[in-house]
């Protein structure tokens, strides 16, 4: 019995991610069997920063397991508009859950709860930094739609400077063989290079960096679209510049392939134009509710591993 | 110029040019109240250049801050006068209380009583980083 907490992909190994990939798939397929999986276990999500989807999922997917939610939103109701540590909540709110999910302003918040907590903690987003279960769903996502992980050629497109799920896919899928990159964004957008030297640079694989999606699109099997965020320019005219660089539309689409996967961490401003919803090749909402599987197969895996199973 | 042999103490040796004075800082030695001496670019034969540091009395020395400032120092521990043992000094992988992180993201810039840990993330490029939001230590 450990009590293992989440904070980054790279907690998880290559092994654990295929397991766990395995069991959402599993749940896919026979939900009944999970109907009562997590019966008298409460998962306490605490979001002390604003959340629709996230929340949401981690709720639905304790639900569904049977278990219960103690939910808490936004600072401003919480001890911690007192002025509590997340040290002191971490400690308070195991006494009453089996599992937190936390996201916080703060990076590294995340880190402190699980250093804290005597339950399982997994970071439902710190900040800028990480946010590991998007990352989840975006495998299982790629998994599911490519029947594989390995030998594609993955392109990312918009902001890819501070968003933090572009960061993590790219360290994530950087774990498995023949995988290509091809990076789209406007030179003031484009993936930093610790990102490039710890990922990309170190284990020998190919990336291209360009600022013409259109040139690259017939190339790739998986297009994955960001959102440039209002909130990390300090110049309002910088952002809206840079916020229409690329927008996904039909008429783009005609020059990808046919198998192409379209993703989108969301929310999305105007960076996929609303007629490419209906593109067999539009993925984003799949990955929503893989989301929510992926959510599932790591709260079981965390409660059993701590023994509350 | 002549300083003193001294009795029972410490000496910090083949400290980097210019690194004395980072390092008398950061081992607090200016809240000493014994004899300390601060040599800076001191003739070597091996370096050119360096900086030495003599405490005239027992002291409890942070290898870690020595580390991080300037792995290629050693630290003389000296006792009635004889070199009791002399300690090569490595980059610590861990290195706790030393300096502060300066992301105003991170989770330490508003929880001030946590501690202030960094990691080493790439011994050739002496990297560390903030263990809780990953930002690259500032340098000294």
């Amino acid at each position: 019995m450990t009590k293992r907490s989440i904070i980054d992909v790279p907690d998880l190994s290559l092994p654990e991610l295929d397991r766990l990939m395995d069991t959402a798939e599993d749940i896919i397929a026979r939900p009944d069997d999970y109907a009562d999986a997590c019966r008298r276990k409460k998962l306490a999500t605490l979001f002390f920063e604003p959340s629709t989807r996230t929340r949401l999922s981690f709720e639905a997917a304790m639900y569904e397991l049977g278990g219960n939610v103690l939910s808490v939103t936004g600072a401003a109701t919480s001890s911690a508009a007192k002025g509590e540590s997340v040290a002191d909540t971490a400690k308070t709110v195991s006494c009453y859950a089996d599992i937190i999910a936390m996201r916080h302003p703060k990076e590294g918040a995340a880190l402190v709860a699980a250093r804290n907590a005597s339950v399982p903690v997994i970071n439902a987003g710190d900040g800028g930094h990480c946010h590991p279960t998007q990352t989840l769903a975006d495998l299982l996502t790629i998994r599911r739609e490519k029947g594989r992980l390995d030998r594609m050629t993955v392109g990312l497109c918009g902001d890819l400077k501070f968003g933090r799920t572009v960061h993590s896919l790219i360290g994530a899928l950087s774990r498995y063989a023949g995988l290509r990159f091809v990076l789209v964004s406007p030179e003031e957008l484009k993936v930093p290079s610790y990102v490039k030297n710890e990922h990309l640079k170190k284990n020998g694989i190919p990336y291209l960096q360009t600022t013409d999606l259109e040139e690259v699109i017939g190339d790739l099997d998986i297009l994955y679209m960001t959102r440039v965020q209002r909130e990390r320019f300090f110049n309002e005219e910088d952002y809206l510049r840079l916020r229409d660089s690329y927008i996904l539309t039909p008429e783009k689409l005609k020059k990808a392939r046919k198998d192409l996967c379209v993703m989108h961490p969301l929310p999305r401003v105007n960076e996929i134009s609303v007629a490419v919803d209906d593109d067999p090749r539009a993925c984003y909402f799949k990955q929503v509710l893989n989301g929510k599987y992926m959510r599932m197969a790591l709260i079981l895996m965390l409660l059993r591993e701590a023994g509350k199973l | 110029m002549n300083v003193d042999a001294i009795r029972d103490g410490i000496v910090i040796d083949h400290i980097t040019a210019g690194c004395g004075m980072k390092l008398y800082r950061l081992l607090g030695l200016e809240a000493l109240d014994v004899p300390v001496a601060m040599i800076t670019h001191a003739v070597s034969a091996k370096r050119g250049r360096k900086d030495i540091i003599k405490i005239d009395a027992e002291f409890p020395v942070d290898f870690d801050v020595i580390g991080y400032v300037d792995p290629g120092a050693t630290v003389n521990i000296i006792r009635n006068g004889e070199l009791q043992e002399k300690k090569q000094i490595e980059m610590p992988e861990t290195l706790v209380g030393v300096i502060a992180c300066k992301n105003p993201r991170c989770i330490t810039s508003c929880e001030q009583e946590l501690p202030q840990v960094f990691r080493l993330a790439d011994r050739e490029k002496k990297e560390y980083r903030c263990i809780y939001c990953e930002t690259k230590a500032a340098g000294l």
